[in-house]
């Protein structure tokens, strides 16, 4: 396994770097000046050329990207344009609290989403099945931006009860969470109520049942572990989906995150925070998606037997 | 009842089968839900262009005496910041959400298409360059490809459809090339090959239309995701910008005023909603009416 872990990590190198290259082309096209931003109206054409020599933005194109790649070998992501900060340290700070708070979604949905999906399963065409169809399908409905400003009016402006924006606590990661995780807690449920159906009318769900086993033993033991392997590719694709939509969540909460980073990034032009704060997202999702191949392996027996016979060779 | 159907089947064979788009169509009429987001959207959509010749205000009149008015029976959905009726704006800016659904998703879809085929029609080494360029494509978020694209291409409705288009369309290409795989090495191709049809003839007239259908499916599915991405972009302001009322940007303008006014930050929440909910309906329905695996 972990040759396997090795070789995943290392085919990850190329894509970061291509991810790097495709990033930097992009933020190299956007229109604007990050002098005129930096400088302001008032600045006089000597300080724009020292200025411009002083970040190096006088270089043509494939030098620039030279010095970048280059530079993100030895892992240094540049300085900010604007504040003069390291990225590399700036990400490294806000890193946390993204991850804090995709991590945490996926959590809520899957503990909630799957529960709600085993119950409609079970009751599959039913009324409470149609009820909670119907809900899920509301909660995908909803933007997530929109959602969090209703909570905010809600919890902190009518209640009192939470904290509207910034960082300094547990307090402050409840409502960017629940405004993050809901739709993906209603895809969740809607993934496992169909994967469970499949599994339920399987041979094996009949035999379990009919040997004599509780209804209780017959779906935690039997038909779950069976039907949780597509739900956890979903649960790694929303990983990657909640790092996106922590994005807009964190510029609604003002939460201090790579997304908000990046997001005044991109406004003033500033390129190295963009560059570095998207390697940072790539990188973790990347992760993620090696982690949640591993996890394959410990809920189907059939692909951790695949990993033993091809450490055997 | 049933023997309508069946003298139906009988006169019409082909039309009928599983599949085909009369077959989806009366899926989609029996589901009542389904039929009502089809209405909603369809009615929202109609209402969007002819609205500036039915509603008493105008979308772009500033009225500063009237400002934040909440909703009321001289302004249905209230007043805006500078007095303009909410009504008018929420419907004016229907066709902009909509339209960028619909149209993203087909643009990802065609691109996604088009490239997905090559891939997997002609395997080997454009296979491998396509499917590791998809990768670097899908290594982070399509959001943040969205904004970044849109970044470059500055604020406006034809470019967050070019942005948006291209950030979703890795997904359609890999589902595409699957699909193709699985039927390339088929009888028929088989014996389209050995009648010397052209390659062209090949994708287009055997292996596209037997590989488009599971496609058809995400596409329906996608054009929900999409309208709440395109108001996501349009709320952080790259998308459609300001004096145009797209919803999420009417959301991003009202969002300063949601301690007094919530009012204007409530209602195009609602719409979007609506909006998206009843794509998501519809989506469902076809998706039932295609999918061989849920249909019993």
């Amino acid at each position: 396994m972990w040759k396997y872990v090795g070789k995943r990590l290392l085919q990850m190198i190329p894509i970061l770097v291509v991810v790097a290259i495709l990033i930097f082309t992009l933020m190299y096209f956007v229109p604007g000046d990050p002098i005129q931003i930096l400088l302001g109206d008032s600045a006089t054409p000597v300080q724009i050329e020292e200025a411009r020599a002083r970040l190096g933005l006088d270089e043509p194109y494939v030098v620039r990207l030279k010095d970048f790649v280059v530079d993100l070998c030895h892992f240094d992501f540049g300085e900010s344009y604007m504040t003069g900060t390291n990225v590399g340290r700036e990400l490294i700070t806000r890193f946390p609290n993204t991850l804090i708070l995709a991590l945490f979604c996926v959590a809520v949905s899957l503990v909630f989403g799957i529960p709600i999906g085993i119950h409609c399963a079970l009751r599959a065409d039913k009324l409470p099945d149609r009820v909670w169809l119907f809900v899920t399908m509301l909660c995908s409905s909803m933007p997530n931006f929109w959602l969090a400003l209703m909570l905010v009016l809600l919890f902190s402006l009518r209640l009192g009860w939470l904290p509207s924006n910034g960082i300094g606590g547990w307090k402050y990661f409840v409502l960017p969470i629940i405004a993050n995780s809901i739709g993906s807690v209603a895809g969740i449920a809607r993934q496992t109520r169909s994967s469970m159906l499949e599994t339920i009318r399987s041979d094996f769900v009949t035999t379990a049942r009919s040997k004599g086993l509780s209804e209780k033993a017959v779906i935690l033991k039997h038909a779950l572990p069976n039907a949780l392997i597509p739900i956890i590719t979903i649960a790694g694709g929303h990983f990657g989906f909640m790092l996106g939509g922590t994005t807009v969540i964190e510029s609604v909460f003002s939460i201090p995150g790579i997304g908000n980073y990046m997001l005044t990034g991109i406004n003033n032009r500033d390129y190295p925070v963009v560059q570095g704060g998207i390697i940072y997202i790539a990188f973790a999702f990347a992760i993620m998606m090696l982690i949640t191949d591993l996890v394959y392996a410990f809920v189907d027996p059939r692909i951790k037997a695949q990993y033993i016979s091809g450490k055997k060779k | 009842m049933k023997n309508k159907k069946i003298d139906k089947a009988a006169k019409k064979p082909k039309s009928n089968k599983p599949g085909s788009l009369p077959y989806v169509w009366s899926r989609i009429r029996q589901r009542p839900l389904a039929m009502t987001g089809l209405i909603f959207v369809l009615a929202i959509f109609v209402l969007s262009f002819i609205s500036p010749y039915i509603l008493k205000y105008s979308w772009e009149t500033i009225e500063m005496k009237a400002r934040y008015q909440t909703p009321s029976l001289t302004h249905l959905l209230g007043t805006d910041e500078l007095g303009r009726d909410e009504l008018a704006r929420i419907l004016y800016g229907a066709k902009y959400t909509i339209s960028i659904g619909f149209i993203s998703t087909g643009v990802s879809a065609i691109l996604g298409i088009i490239i997905g085929s090559i891939a997997g029609y002609f395997g080997g080494k454009v296979d491998n360059l396509i499917m590791r360029c998809l990768d670097v494509f899908q290594a982070f978020p399509g959001i943040l490809l969205a904004i970044a694209i849109s970044a470059v291409l500055g604020p406006g409705f034809t470019k967050v459809i070019i942005a948006m288009g291209i950030s979703g369309l890795a997904g359609y290409a890999r589902m595409m090339r699957a699909n193709i795989l699985s039927i390339r090495s088929s009888e028929y191709v088989e014996a389209a090959t050995s009648i010397n049809c052209t390659t062209g003839r090949i994708i287009l007239r055997h292996i596209i239309p037997n590989a488009i259908s599971p496609l058809i499916v995400q596409m329906a599915m996608g054009i929900a995701s999409a309208g709440l991405q395109a108001s996501a972009l349009s709320f952080l302001g790259f998308g459609v910008q300001a004096p145009t009322p797209e919803w999420g940007s009417m959301l991003s303008s009202a969002r300063s005023f949601i301690r007094d006014y919530p009012h204007m930050c409530v209602i195009p929440g609602i719409f979007i909603m609506l909006t998206v909910l009843s794509f998501n309906l519809v989506g469902d329905a076809i998706r039932d009416a295609l999918d061989p695996k849920l249909r019993d």
